[in-house]
């Protein structure tokens, strides 16, 4: 297994952050898998931005339809890894 | 519509300035004639005819705003957001009055976000269109402070943007008291441009109307007979406007009043009619209902060219009488502003009625004698004003003159 092959929600998170900002009161690092984009108070532009910086980081093409499909990180984990033809560490 | 007995005040200022960041910071520092004009530093000006510029010193966009606006924001929006706060904090409007149908925001804009559009274009051409931001298809455009400062404040009334270059700041302040009169409870308005980066500086200088002098004493002297064009700012004012008496019964403390409009255009050139500008000065009058010799202080467009200054203080004449009435330009401590210019000139004779004084015209020692023009230099002039007229151009032809009223109680300044 590469590098590449082996994304974890950190990952997913970091991209996120580094995207589309952090704060608003709402700790990214506690368990936020399967909590929606829209309830961390991100909209669709920020899912974008992250799957743009995701595409670029791990050079791979997770397809237009991930940020429709995408509605939670845990979701876009998952979309990140299946676009890297590898498995998901969730583990920290 | 001066038959009405409807009434716009502006409650609250927010300023952010070359000369000054925050209301007082800004004032204290135009009373005491000091500029924020000085040598780029944004970016190396070395290879450009026009190296000076009014940037905006000490303002660290992290300390104003949460981090989720970061990546998706130009600086002008940064800025515009910031003096937004101050405004609405300044009107001591908070929920209530702010989340509700009945709250809007115009703003105006010159050239939209010319840094982020900047760095996305190159990240385009150097490197491909999958490392453009997708935050680019907004933070560029030109109504984009209007839409995050409504997002930011939960504003859902009437908005909107108007581009008219340095009128454009003044054109934005009547259209939000025209949405007053049809029936908006709070606008927030004004406007804050920013174009400090290669491109937006190239934009500038293409116009032929920067000044290339390299010492701030001497690159922006309008109505002296060295007069050699304008240095460029960033930076402006937003406002906040409400209908007085809606304003009143909260508790709010008026500035003063927006009493008069009038936007005009230019006519083609080789047009044997003359600029519009009188027609404007006359039109706001109109609409203010008052007559020349109401009005205590001019604050000028200021153009800062030979020809431009001759045809704005031929105007004067015409309409005031020769050295009619007190003209200054602030403005010359914070360079032209484009849409900022307007609104800032706003917010500083609103500061001039509470004070009563008229803040000076920096750098004009004396103003060209063939203009005759009453112009306030050196010092500011300690004389209570009521009713002041800003005037402000627009490339191209833009024409505009706003006429605002002193509250009828003075407003003391703030503890």
């Amino acid at each position: 297994m590469t590098a590449q092959e082996f994304i974890t929600l950190q990952d997913i998170v970091r991209a996120l952050r580094a995207a589309a900002g952090a704060g608003d009161g709402i700790d990214l690092d506690g368990d936020i898998a399967d909590v929606t984009f829209s309830e961390l108070g991100y909209d669709s532009i920020a899912v974008l931005e992250t799957v743009g910086a995701l595409e670029r980081e791990y050079g791979f093409s997770m397809g237009d339809e991930a940020v429709q499909e995408a509605q939670t990180p845990g979701q876009l984990l998952r979309l990140a890894v299946e676009a890297a033809g590898g498995v998901a560490g969730l583990a920290a | 519509m001066s038959g009405t007995a409807f009434t716009t005040v502006v409650t609250g200022v927010g300023v952010v300035a070359p000369n000054g960041l925050g209301t007082e910071e800004y004032w204290a520092a135009t009373l005491r004639g000091e500029s924020g004009i000085r040598r780029l530093t944004r970016f190396d000006p070395a290879q450009y005819p026009s190296r000076l510029a009014g940037e905006v010193t000490g303002f660290d966009p992290a300390a104003h705003l949460p981090d989720r606006l970061l990546p998706q924001t130009d600086h002008m929006t940064r800025l515009a957001l910031t003096a937004a706060d101050l405004a609405i904090l300044d009107a001591g409007a908070g929920p209530e009055e702010l989340h509700t149908f009945g709250a809007g925001v115009v703003t105006a804009s010159a050239s939209g976000g010319f840094e982020f559009g900047q760095r996305e274009l190159e990240n385009l051409w150097s490197k491909g269109n999958e490392y453009v931001s997708a935050y680019q298809s907004f933070a560029w455009f030109y109504a984009v402070n209007t839409g995050q400062i409504s997002i930011r404040n939960g504003m859902r009334g009437p908005s909107g943007v108007l581009v008219a270059d340095q009128a454009g700041g003044l054109d934005a302040v009547a259209h939000a008291r025209r949405q007053l009169r049809g029936g908006a409870s709070l606008m927030v308005t004004g406007g804050v441009d920013s174009a400090l980066c290669p491109w937006g500086w190239t934009a500038q200088i293409a116009t032929g109307l920067l000044s290339t002098s390299e010492d701030p004493a001497r690159a922006f002297t309008p109505f002296a007979d060295t007069a050699n064009g304008y240095v460029a700012g960033e930076g402006g004012a937003i406002l906040v406007l409400e209908p007085e008496e809606s304003a009143r019964a909260r508790g709010a403390r008026p500035y003063g009043s927006v009493a008069g409009h009038a936007a005009t255009f230019d006519p083609p050139p080789g047009s044997s009619r003359g600029p519009a500008l009188r027609a404007a000065i006359l039109g706001a009058l109109a609409d203010a209902g008052c007559t020349p010799g109401d009005i205590d202080v001019v604050y000028a467009d200021a153009a800062g060219l030979p020809d431009k200054d001759a045809a704005e203080a031929a105007a004067l004449c015409e309409v005031f009488g020769p050295h009619g009435v007190p003209v200054t330009a602030p403005k010359t401590m914070t360079g032209r502003l484009y849409s900022g210019g307007g609104p800032l000139d706003l917010a500083t004779a609103l500061l001039g009625f509470r004070d009563g004084v008229i803040p000076p015209t920096v750098n004009v020692a004396l103003p060209d004698p063939a203009h005759r023009i009453d112009l306030v230099t050196r010092e500011p002039r300690a004389v209570p004003t009521r009713t002041a007229l800003a005037l402000a151009r627009g490339y191209g032809g833009f024409n505009s003159a706003m006429v605002l009223r002193a509250p009828v109680a003075r407003r003391t300044p703030h503890q």
